[in-house]
């Protein structure tokens, strides 16, 4: 059985190891999370702003060239159709009506690819909140479009210097920004990662995803469960949201699909499931990136969204119990499948999300399964990255 | 009795812990630092094992332990610098670092070096309080290690209470709602808060820390608790220090309130 515990740990990962100045903000959400998404004015709120906004449900689409391809039925789950292009909508939405309902008058967020810092931009500018965005200088860089969108959105974004200046050190000046101001503030974490209770919230604000895929399997196949579920895992949110209510479903394969970057032991991969060892990041106790000394090591990735030195709590527990398969993509292999998936279904995939694809090469299915990738993310937000490879792979 | 509670049986006020990161600015800077200290006057030091993501740390503390893992620095080498030094030094010695390292080094093994090296006391700012007293009370209690856990502003009174149980040596009372390295005077909302605690009347001694930066908060917070912590101040003066040595003397002098001599930087 696959669950959280009381202490936010799923079998010996998670926890909150958090200094004592986040203690009351973090002891306010564990105590409230719960009992607040459960109210049903928070759901119905909620679930109009999903279907209102984001456009949700979002399509589970036969992928027929692919299907032939691979020789299996592979559904899409459609997430890069939600407002703002990725699953990341999904949570920020839950969490701003959380954040107004604690009170809070200024959300911060960390961001990778941009994503999140757009879909948390996008929430604050609906609801008229005052938004800052830590981002890495060099993912500032490398995913231009994102950060002008989110200053037409209102947000500020501020560089993280840091470090590697990726999401790793985006997420550390967050977390001190919430140290600075941890009354008027709440941090809208964009995955599964993060202390207690944030990977059990975000997991449930993507739970729509699962939700969505049985009763849409149904209609396609006559049944709720697929033989597989295929996911890129920066942090795990677009992942633990497709898994969500098949985890206790022993019948359904979960496929993790980690960035190799050049290769898993280049010493330039962010393939956490293959280097990591049990360590605490962000809050959180659980499969890392570091040296023997403890250190955390620079994860890299072409991939903004999935150069992350950790992964979530539950994703270490399924993948340590077993209970998930952890697939490694290199940037190459990403790209291509980019390429491909863009011929093939006429979809421009986010180049996190061409991970997930790139996985149905190294995984073997049967004839007749019944497979669904994530499709996490559009790409516009990596055409200048995709316009820079064309030579090679077209 | 270990060198922590012998300083606070002597002393109860006016107590200065100095905090700065082993192995910065010079690799092997660490050892004649401690010297220094002791020399110049200060009662505890709080020696930080360098990071590569220190949560709680403003830039100056974040880049000297960046400065300091540059260096070479790591847990084996800094124990056997402290190994070293102990030798000649008497000081109170408190370790400062994040969970992750122990738990990487081994937590058990971890607390016997800390023995044998001859450290007094621990701050693990993000080992909450649960973990510690599910796990790792009854092997920190039995090594006799000091542990200091935080109160913040917004610690409610019944927790501060369980921190004053659970810590060993001295409550370490967190100034203000911040990351370390914060400049400028003191509230008369921090004051206020120092005195609600103050009157709490704790079983441990208790230091302030966060934003002390010259003589001036050192003497404020004085007056609320047994004396204070002063890290990112010390670190941004080492860091420009072309004397470490020297330079660690003039910083005690300025912050005790004394003339300093050598640099000439401080006059009372
Ligand atoms: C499209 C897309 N997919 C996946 C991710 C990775 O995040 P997660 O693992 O939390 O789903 C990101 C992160 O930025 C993203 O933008």
């Amino acid at each position: 059985m696959i669950a959280i515990d009381e202490r936010g740990y799923y079998g010996e990962f998670g926890g909150a190891f958090i200094p004592e100045m986040l203690y009351a903000n973090i002891e306010e959400l564990r105590r409230l999370y719960v009992k607040v998404m459960e109210e049903p004015a928070f759901q119905s709120e909620f679930r109009q702003l999903l279907r209102d906004y984001v456009g949700r449900p979002s399509p589970l689409y036969l992928a027929e060239r692919l299907s032939e391809h691979y020789n299996a039925a592979i559904y899409l789950k459609r997430e890069d159709l939600n407002h703002t292009g990725a699953h990341k909508i999904n949570n920020t939405v839950g969490q701003i009506l959380l954040a107004k309902r604690l009170g809070k008058t200024r959300i911060i967020a960390e961001t990778g690819a941009g994503q999140h810092g757009v879909a948390t931009a996008t929430v604050c500018a609906l609801m008229g909140i005052e938004c800052i965005v830590y981002m890495g200088a060099v993912d500032i860089k490398r995913q231009a479009p994102n950060v002008s969108r989110m200053r037409m959105l209102g947000a500020e974004v501020r560089p993280a210097t840091s470090g590697s200046q990726t999401l790793k050190d985006a997420t550390n000046e967050a977390i001190r920004d919430w140290i600075n101001n941890p009354e008027d503030t709440h941090y809208i974490i964009g995955s599964v990662v993060g202390p207690h209770p944030y990977p059990d919230m975000v997991a449930r604000f993507q739970s729509v995803i699962s939700e969505e895929m049985r009763w849409q399997l149904k209609e396609h196949t006559g049944r709720e469960n697929p033989d597989a579920i295929i996911a890129c895992v920066g942090g795990g949110s677009n992942a633990a949201g497709a898994y969500y209510h098949y985890l206790n479903e022993e019948d359904v394969r979960l496929i993790a699909v980690e960035a190799a970057g050049h290769g898993i032991h280049s010493g330039e991969s962010a393939a956490t499931s293959v280097l990591g060892t049990k360590g605490i990041i962000h809050g959180s106790r659980t499969l890392l990136m570091q040296t023997e000394d403890g250190q955390i090591i620079e994860p890299y990735s072409l991939s903004a969204g999935l150069d992350y030195p950790g992964i979530g709590p539950l994703h270490a527990h399924l993948i340590a119990s077993g209970r998930a398969e952890a697939v490694s993509i290199t940037d190459d292999e990403a790209l291509a499948s980019a390429y491909f998936l863009s011929r093939k279904e006429g979809i421009i995939p986010a180049l996190e999300t061409a991970h997930a694809f790139a996985a149905l090469d190294k995984v073997s299915f049967q004839a007749d399964d019944v497979v669904v990738i994530c499709l996490s993310g559009r790409g516009d937000k990596d055409l200048d990255t995709y316009i820079r490879h064309f030579g090679r792979f077209m | 009795m270990n060198r922590l509670d012998k300083l606070f049986s002597k002393k109860t006020k006016d107590i200065l812990n100095i905090y700065f990161t082993a192995g910065h600015p010079g690799l092997n800077d660490t050892g004649r630092i401690i010297l220094a200290l002791e020399k110049a006057g200060a009662d505890l030091i709080e020696l930080g094992m360098p990071y590569s993501d220190p949560l709680a740390d403003g830039p100056a503390i974040q880049q000297s332990g960046q400065q300091a893992l540059k260096n070479g620095m790591t847990l084996p080498l800094l124990f056997e610098q402290v190994e070293a030094v102990r030798k000649k030094s008497e000081i109170p010695l408190v370790l400062m670092g994040y969970f992750n390292q122990v738990m990487q080094y081994g937590e058990q093994r971890f607390f016997d070096r800390c023995v044998e090296v001859g450290i007094d006391g621990l701050i693990l700012p993000d080992l909450p309080l649960y973990e510690y007293e599910q796990h790792f009370r009854p092997m920190v209690e039995k090594a006799g290690l000091g542990i200091s856990f935080l109160i913040t502003p917004q610690t409610p009174e019944e927790r501060i209470r369980k921190v004053d149980e659970l810590s060993r040596g001295f409550v370490y009372m967190v100034a203000s709602s911040s990351i370390t390295g914060a400049k400028g005077h003191i509230t008369d909302k921090q004051l206020a808060y120092f005195d609600r605690v103050n009157r709490m009347k704790l079983d441990n001694p208790r230091l302030i820390g966060f934003g002390i930066s010259s003589h001036e908060t050192f003497a404020t917070a004085c007056r609320y608790a047994n004396g204070a912590i002063i890290g990112s101040a010390f670190i941004r003066a080492l860091a420009e220090a072309e004397d470490v040595e020297e330079a660690t003397v003039d910083f005690v002098r300025s912050i005790r309130g004394v003339n300093v001599s050598a640099s000439g930087a401080i006059k009372k």
